[in-house]
C-alpha cells in the first residue's frame, strides 16, 4: 500500500520492542464480540491509476460551469481563479501544516492570517475581523449568535431579501440557544421592512446586500434606526466582489459584517468548501467567535504572530465558550488572500465594475426577451427575472440545451410563492456570446 | 556550459568554527507584510475595461480607497513561497500532534479535487447536470456507512465541531419528537473542549463524568449521573488518553437503559477503521473528521469536514440535505418538507464540503477495505512503539496496557529539572520537529501527546524518540539553557503571547 511506510519486518521488529505478541495483542482492550474478524464489505486498495479512473468518471457525468453558457450565482459565483493562487495554496508547507498553535515554526500561515484579517477589515470598512470561518452562511448565524450575547436580547429579525439558506442555518443555530429568528416574508427590495419588527427585545436586524435577488441597499438610514432601538445591525455579503464596487458594511453602520469570501480565490466546488468572512466594531472584539491572529514579538525583539485571546474559545472556556468553533478555513483564507493580492485595490475594483458591466449587458438582452420582466432595479452582478411560466421548468429546458440559465427562487425557497422568479448572475466570466446563446435559447424557450 | 565544466568545483577554504556574525538570513528570509511592499497602485491581474459605467449605482458606490495593496505575480509568488517557509510541515518531517492525526495528504487526492467535473460545479445547478457529484455523495455516505457500522449518515458539516452539533441537535430533534424535552449532556472531564462548547451551544447543561486512574470513564460515576434528564452521554473512544474505553458496551447498555443517546467523538476513529464499528459498540451518532482519518489536508487550520454517522432511532431527523436515487437517477432532499419533515434543520448553505468528499473517497477507494485496516494497525503499532522506545526516560500518563493510535506521557519526569512540558515542546523545534500536543488532556499534568500515524516509516519515528531521549538526557543533566531559550533554530525565537493578548494587534495599521 502506497500511502503505508512500514514493512513487515519493521512491524515485527516493533512489536519484539513493544513486547507484544501480535498486532492483535494492541488491540486488547476492545471487547472480543467488537472485533471485526476480517475486512469490511467494501472493494480492496486500488492502485493510483485505476482510482483516477474512478473518479474520472464520476466527474465526466458533471456538466462544469465553464462547459458553456453559465448564469448561477445565490451565494456562489464563478469568478476566474489565477493559477498562482492554486500554485500558492498546494505548497506542502501551507497545505500539509495544522493550526499554528506553535508560532515559532507556523509565521507562513499566520502572517498570512493577518494580511488576511487586515484585507477583510479594510474590505468591511470594520477595524477588527477574525482569521475566518467555515463559511458566510455559519458567519451570519455566529453574528446573530454575538448580537445575542453583546445585547443580552434574545430575537433577530431576518430581512426578506437573506439568502434563505442563510436563514434556516441561522435559524438553527439561535432558537436552540433560545434566541428567536423572525423571518420576513421574501422580498426583492425591502431590506428597511426589518425597522417595523424591531421591539425592545431585537438583539438584531440581519439585512442582506446586494440581497439574494441581487438588490443594492445602503443600509445606512436602516442601521440608525436599528442603533436608536438598541439593535445591533448585521450587514451580510454573498458576492465579495462587491466590495471592489460599493459602500462598506462599515461605512454604512454595520456594528458586524459577515460575507462568503468563496468569490475571491475558491472555485465553485458544488458548495464547499468555501471562507466566511467576519468582521466587527472594536468594542465587541472580545465576543467574536473564531480564531484571531494578532502581532506582537518574539524574545529578541523581533515582529511575530501568534493566535491570540483565546480564552474566547472553547478549549480554554469549554461550556463557556463564544462559541464551540475550534477551526477556520485556512486554505481557503489564504487563497483569498493570495488572490486578493494580486488583485490589489485597482483590480478588486476593476473586477467589480466588470462584473457589474457584464450584468448590465446580460439585463439589456434579457429585458429584450418577450415575456421575461426584469425585477431588480438595483443590482451589482445578479437580478431576478419574472418568467412566464415556472423558472424550474424554464432552467431544465435550457439545460437540456446546454445553458444553465440561473437559479430559480423556488429551489431555495419554494414557500416564497416566486415559482415564476429566476435568480442569474454575471462575472467577469460571462462573455458576450453566452449572453447573446442565452437571450436567443430563452426566447425560443418562451415562444413554445 | 556548466560551472563543474570549468573546473573549479568549490571546497571549504576555512577550518569550521564558530559562525562570524553575518547580517543575511540564507535561504529562510525576512519578509514584510503585503501593506509594507509599496505595492499601492499595482495589480496583479490583467482585466478587460468594463463595456458598461456604474452609474446606475449612483449613490451607493465607494467613495473613499478602501485601503488594499497589489502585487505583480511575481512579488506575489515570492512573498508568498517565502512565507511558506517559515512553516512546519508534514511533508518536512513528522508532525506527532496528539489528537489531530497529522498523516500524510496523497497527492492524487488534491489532483481529483480539482478536477473540472468537481470544483466547476455551481451548488445550485439543476440536478440533471450534477449526476457524477450526487453519486459520489452517495458513495462516500456509502463508505461511511459501512465503515461505522451506520445506517444513515448526514454528510453537511463542515468541521468536527459543526459535526458534534450536528449530532446533539440530531438527539434533541429525536427527544423533542417523543416529547421527552432533556436538559443536560455528560462529557468526560478528559473530553476535548469542542465537546462542552457543542453541548452548551445546543442548549444542554455539562455536567462531567469522573475519570478512572486507568484513565477511562468512571462507570460508577456514569452510573450515577444518568437519569431521566440526561439526553446524551459524550463521549471519545479512543479517548483523548489515547486509550480504548473497555466497557464500553457498559457505557452504551447504562446510557440506553436511562432513555438517553450514546454520542461518540469520532476524531480518533483513525485508531480503528477498518478494524471496529461504532455501530457494534452501541453509539448513536459519531462524527467523522475527513480531515484526520480519511486524509484531507488540515491547510494550516481548515477547512474541516465532519459528517455525522446515525443510528436508525436518529436518522429521521438528520438535517437536509442528502443524496436519495431511484431509477431516473440521483436527486437531492434540500428542504424540511416531505421525507425530510422531520429534520432539525440546515447546517449550513448548500450541500457540505464537497471538495473534502472527493478527497476522502480518492482515499478510500486508495486504501480500500484491507488498507484501511492496515492503517488502524500501523497506526496503534507506530503509537505503542513511541510509548515502548520512550517509557525508559520518560513517565507514561497510563503505563500499563497498549495505548492506540497516541501516547501520552506526563511531566513527572521533568521533576526537579526546571524545564516544563512546554520548554521540551520548544526545545523540539530546535530538532527539527513539530512538538507533540502540550498540556491536553488537562486531566494529566503536564501532558505530552504524541500521535505519530501510520504514514510515518520506522526510521523518522526513531529519529523523532532518538530526538526525545537526548532531550531528556539534557533536562536531567541541568541544560536548562538548552530549553528556556528555545527555539534557537526556528524562524523566530519563542514568541509573547501573553503581550499580544494584552494589548490586542489584529490587522495592518500604517505608521
Amino acid at each position: 500500500m502506497r500511502y503505508l511506510p512500514l514493512t513487515p519486518e519493521d512491524r515485527a521488529e516493533m512489536l519484539t520492542i513493544i513486547g507484544a505478541p501480535s498486532i492483535d495483542a494492541l488491540f486488547a482492550d476492545v471487547p472480543p464480540e467488537a472485533h471485526l474478524g476480517g475486512p469490511v464489505d467494501l472493494p480492496p486498495h486500488q492502485g493510483e491509476l485505476e482510482v483516477e479512473r474512478a473518479l474520472g468518471r464520476l466527474a465526466a457525468r458533471n456538466r462544469p460551469a465553464g462547459a458553456g453558457p453559465f448564469f448561477c450565482g445565490a451565494g456562489a459565483y464563478r469568478h476566474h481563479v489565477p493559477a498562482s493562487v492554486d500554485h500558492i495554496i498546494q505548497r506542502s508547507e501551507f497545505l500539509t501544516s495544522y493550526t499554528p498553535y506553535q508560532p515559532e515554526i507556523a509565521q507562513g500561515t499566520l502572517q498570512a492570517l493577518f494580511e488576511f484579517q487586515t484585507q477583510v477589515a479594510a474590505l468591511t470598512g470594520l477595524p477588527v475581523a477574525n482569521a475566518s470561518l467555515y463559511d458566510g452562511s455559519t458567519a451570519c448565524a455566529e453574528a446573530v449568535m454575538m448580537a445575542a450575547r453583546v445585547t443580552k436580547r434574545s430575537k433577530a429579525v431576518l430581512s426578506g431579501g437573506l439568502h434563505p439558506h442563510y436563514a434556516e442555518a441561522a435559524w438553527t443555530l439561535a432558537h436552540t440557544a433560545g434566541v428567536a429568528t423572525q423571518r420576513l416574508p421574501a422580498a426583492i427590495d425591502a431590506e428597511a421592512a426589518v425597522l417595523d419588527a424591531i421591539d425592545a427585545d431585537t438583539a438584531c436586524v440581519v439585512v442582506q446586500t446586494p440581497n439574494v435577488f441581487g438588490t443594492v441597499t445602503d443600509v445606512s438610514l436602516i442601521a440608525e434606526a436599528a442603533h436608536a432601538a438598541g439593535a445591533l445591525v448585521v450587514v451580510v455579503t454573498t458576492e465579495a466582489v462587491s466590495y471592489g464596487l460599493l459602500k462598506s458594511p462599515g461605512e454604512m453602520g454595520a456594528d458586524i459584517a459577515v460575507a462568503e469570501g468563496q468569490s475571491i480565490g475558491n472555485p465553485l466546488t458544488f458548495g464547499g468548501p468555501y471562507v466566511g468572512l467576519f468582521a466587527c466594531r472594536e468594542a465587541l472584539t472580545r465576543q467574536m467567535p473564531g480564531r484571531l491572529c494578532g502581532e506582537t514579538v518574539d524574545a529578541e525583539g523581533k515582529r511575530g504572530f501568534v493566535l491570540t485571546l483565546s480564552t474566547r474559545e472553547q478549549h480554554i472556556r469549554r461550556e463557556k465558550a463564544t462559541s464551540n468553533i475550534c477551526t477556520n478555513s485556512g486554505l481557503c483564507a489564504l487563497a483569498f488572500t493570495v488572490h486578493m493580492t494580486l488583485l490589489g485595490e485597482a483590480g478588486l475594483t476593476q473586477l467589480a465594475k466588470l462584473s457589474h458591466a457584464r450584468a448590465r449587458l446580460l439585463r439589456e438582452a434579457l429585458a429584450a426577451v418577450p415575456g421575461a420582466e426584469v425585477l431588480t432595479s438595483r443590482f451589482f452582478n445578479e437580478f431576478a427575472v419574472r418568467l412566464p411560466k415556472p423558472a424550474a421548468t424554464v432552467v431544465n429546458a435550457l439545460a437540456a440545451d446546454g445553458i444553465i440559465a440561473g437559479v430559480p427562487v423556488s429551489r431555495l425557497d419554494p414557500a416564497a410563492g416566486m415559482d415564476d422568479l429566476l435568480i442569474v448572475c454575471a462575472t467577469e466570466t460571462t462573455s458576450h456570446a453566452d449572453i447573446a446563446e442565452f437571450a436567443e435559447a430563452l426566447t425560443e424557450e418562451l415562444a413554445q | 556550459m556548466t560551472m563543474l565544466a570549468v573546473g573549479r568545483p568549490t571546497q571549504p577554504e576555512i577550518e569550521a568554527g564558530a559562525a562570524p556574525d553575518v547580517e543575511g538570513h540564507g535561504l529562510v528570509q525576512d519578509e514584510l507584510l503585503i501593506f509594507e511592499l509599496g505595492g499601492w497602485a499595482k495589480t496583479g491581474v490583467d482585466l478587460p475595461e468594463p463595456e458598461r459605467d456604474a452609474s446606475d449605482l449612483a449613490g451607493l458606490t465607494r467613495e473613499a480607497p478602501i485601503g488594499l495593496p497589489g502585487l505583480s505575480e511575481p512579488e506575489t509568488l515570492r512573498h508568498y513561497v517565502r512565507l511558506s517557509q517559515k512553516n512546519h510541515a508534514i511533508d518536512l518531517a513528522m508532525y506527532p500532534l496528539g489528537s489531530c492525526t497529522m498523516k500524510h495528504n496523497p497527492r492524487l487526492n488534491e489532483k481529483m479535487a480539482r478536477l473540472p467535473g468537481f470544483a466547476d460545479l455551481h451548488p445550485l445547478q439543476p440536478v440533471s447536470t450534477v449526476q457524477g457529484a450526487l453519486a459520489l455523495m452517495d458513495e462516500l455516505a456509502h463508505w461511511l456507512k459501512t465503515l461505522s457500522g451506520m445506517p444513515a449518515v448526514a454528510l453537511s458539516p463542515k468541521a468536527g465541531a459543526h459535526g458534534e452539533l450536528c449530532g446533539l441537535l440530531t438527539i434533541r430533534a429525536a427527544l423533542e419528537a417523543r416529547g421527552d424535552a432533556r436538559r443536560t449532556v455528560l462529557v468526560p472531564v478528559s473530553a476535548h473542549g469542542t465537546n462542552p462548547a457543542t453541548a452548551a451551544i445546543a442548549g444542554y447543561q455539562v455536567v462531567e463524568i469522573a475519570q478512572t486512574d486507568d484513565g477511562r470513564v468512571d462507570i460508577a460515576d456514569l452510573a450515577a449521573k444518568l437519569g431521566p434528564g440526561v439526553a446524551a452521554v459524550m463521549v471519545t473512544n479512543p479517548n483523548t488518553c489515547g486509550l480504548f474505553e473497555r466497557e464500553v458496551l457498559e457505557i452504551s447498555r447504562l446510557t440506553h437503559a436511562a432513555g438517553a443517546f450514546f454520542y461518540c467523538d469520532g476524531a480518533n476513529f483513525n485508531a480503528i477503521v477498518g478494524r471496529v464499528r461504532p455501530g457494534d459498540l452501541g453509539v448513536d451518532a459519531m462524527h467523522i473528521n475527513l480531515h484526520k482519518t480519511f486524509s484531507t489536508p488540515h491547510g494550516g487550520g481548515g477547512p474541516g469536514a465532519g459528517p455525522v454517522v446515525l443510528s436508525a432511532a436518529l436518522a429521521p431527523f438528520a438535517p437536509a440535505p442528502w443524496v436519495v436515487s431511484d431509477g431516473a437517477g440521483f436527486h437531492l432532499v434540500e428542504r424540511n418538507e416531505g421525507e425530510a419533515a422531520a429534520a432539525f434543520g440546515r447546517m449550513c448553505a448548500f450541500h457540505g464540503q464537497m471538495g473534502m468528499y472527493v478527497r476522502a473517497l480518492t482515499y478510500m477507494m486508495s486504501h480500500g477495505s484491507d488498507g484501511l485496516r492496515q492503517v488502524a494497525e500501523d497506526a496503534v503499532l507506530n503509537a505503542n512503539y513511541v510509548k515502548a522506545r520512550l517509557s525508559g526516560e520518560l513517565t507514561p500518563a497510563f503505563p500499563d496496557g497498549p495505548c492506540m493510535h497516541e501516547a501520552l506521557f506526563d511531566d513527572a519526569w521533568l521533576e526537579g529539572t526546571g524545564v516544563t512540558t512546554l520548554d521540551v515542546a520548544k526545545a523540539l523545534i530546535d530538532e527539527g520537529f513539530h512538538p507533540m500536543t502540550m498540556y491536553f488532556p488537562l486531566v494529566v499534568h503536564g501532558a505530552m501527546l504524541i500521535e505519530p500515524t501510520e504514514t510515518e516509516p520506522k526510521r523518522e519515528i526513531d529519529r523523532f524518540c532518538d530526538a526525545v531521549l537526548r532531550l531528556a538526557a539534557a533536562a536531567k543533566a541541568g541544560d536548562v539553557a538548552r530549553f528556556k531559550g528555545a527555539p534557537y533554530k526556528a524562524p523566530l525565537r519563542r514568541l509573547d503571547e501573553t503581550a499580544a493578548a494584552r494589548k490586542p494587534r489584529l490587522r495592518w495599521t500604517p505608521g
